[in-house]
């Protein structure tokens, strides 16, 4: 079964726009809300700085002292970190073997915006699945984008 | 002037020593290890150091083991540990002394890219 991602229009909006402001950088941050049913639903977003200032045109990692801040911020409202988010400049929205190396937070969202030419084209979700980093594997997740607040 | 304090009560500038003190240790599970903690955003441990604390949470729950430790039993590299704000790799690591108003974070990294 396909997992869903639910999202303000505005949350939508800022995460790809973040793409573009950062270009040709990849940008990341970190979606919070909780579960409603079985979909995730987004409530606020987090901008993050990219710490990979080696490489930040293909490479992005989000300081674990942000998210920890970004993470008692979001308890104080009842939020919960559900996902994160990040962009590939002039590359498809589609992950890459590092994304799933990298990613270590069975059961939540990564979001990849495309970013061609500074403009956000393709936003796309997927499922960190897998019961631990032997069999993990990233699965499409639907996204449904909610005009008004949910 | 006599200051008389509780069990567990050290200044700051015990931080670090590992001493007999134990106190009552927050450690904020994240979302994606909860289902291996009972669920629970946030298991309470008694611990006079950071070691202690994550014995005693996978203690509680040791189905956490193996998400936290490698087979020869060192935290897995992507699993950062905060004490409060700081990262306790540049504290004194797990021998790290916690007090009664700390708290700890587990935190596995963010990263990636195409």
């Amino acid at each position: 079964m396909v997992s869903m991602l639910k999202i303000e229009r505005k949350d939508y909006e800022a995460l790809r726009q973040h793409g573009e402001e950062t270009y040709p950088h990849e940008c990341c941050g970190v979606l919070l809300g909780g579960m409603n049913g079985d979909a995730r639903r987004v409530t606020s977003i987090a901008r993050c700085g990219n710490t990979r200032t080696d490489s930040p045109q293909n490479r992005y990692n989000i300081d674990p002292r942000e998210l920890v801040r970004i993470q008692r911020e979001g308890r104080g409202r009842g939020e919960d970190i559900v996902g994160f988010y990040h962009s590939h400049p002039d590359h498809p929205a589609h992950w890459s073997p590092t994304d799933l190396a990298e990613a270590h937070w069975f059961g939540c969202s990564y979001v990849i915006t495309s970013v061609e030419k500074g403009k956000a084209v393709i936003t796309n979700a997927f499922e960190l699945s897998g019961s631990d980093e032997g069999d993990k594997k990233l699965l499409d997740e639907k996204i449904e984008v909610a005009q008004a607040e949910m | 002037m006599l200051r008389f304090y509780g069990p567990g009560h050290r200044s700051e500038s015990d931080r670090g020593i590992a001493a007999s003190f134990t106190c009552m240790t927050q450690i904020h599970i994240p979302t994606p290890l909860r289902q291996y903690a009972g669920k629970q955003p946030t298991v309470e441990v008694t611990a006079g150091t950071v070691a202690e604390a994550l014995s005693g949470l996978v203690s509680q729950h040791p189905d956490l083991r193996r998400h936290l430790y490698t087979d020869d039993g060192k935290l897995r590299s992507f699993v950062n540990v905060y004490l409060n704000d700081e990262d306790v790799r540049y504290l004194q690591k797990e021998a790290t002394a916690v007090q009664d108003s700390d708290t700890i974070s587990i935190v596995p990294s963010i990263a990636g890219g195409r």
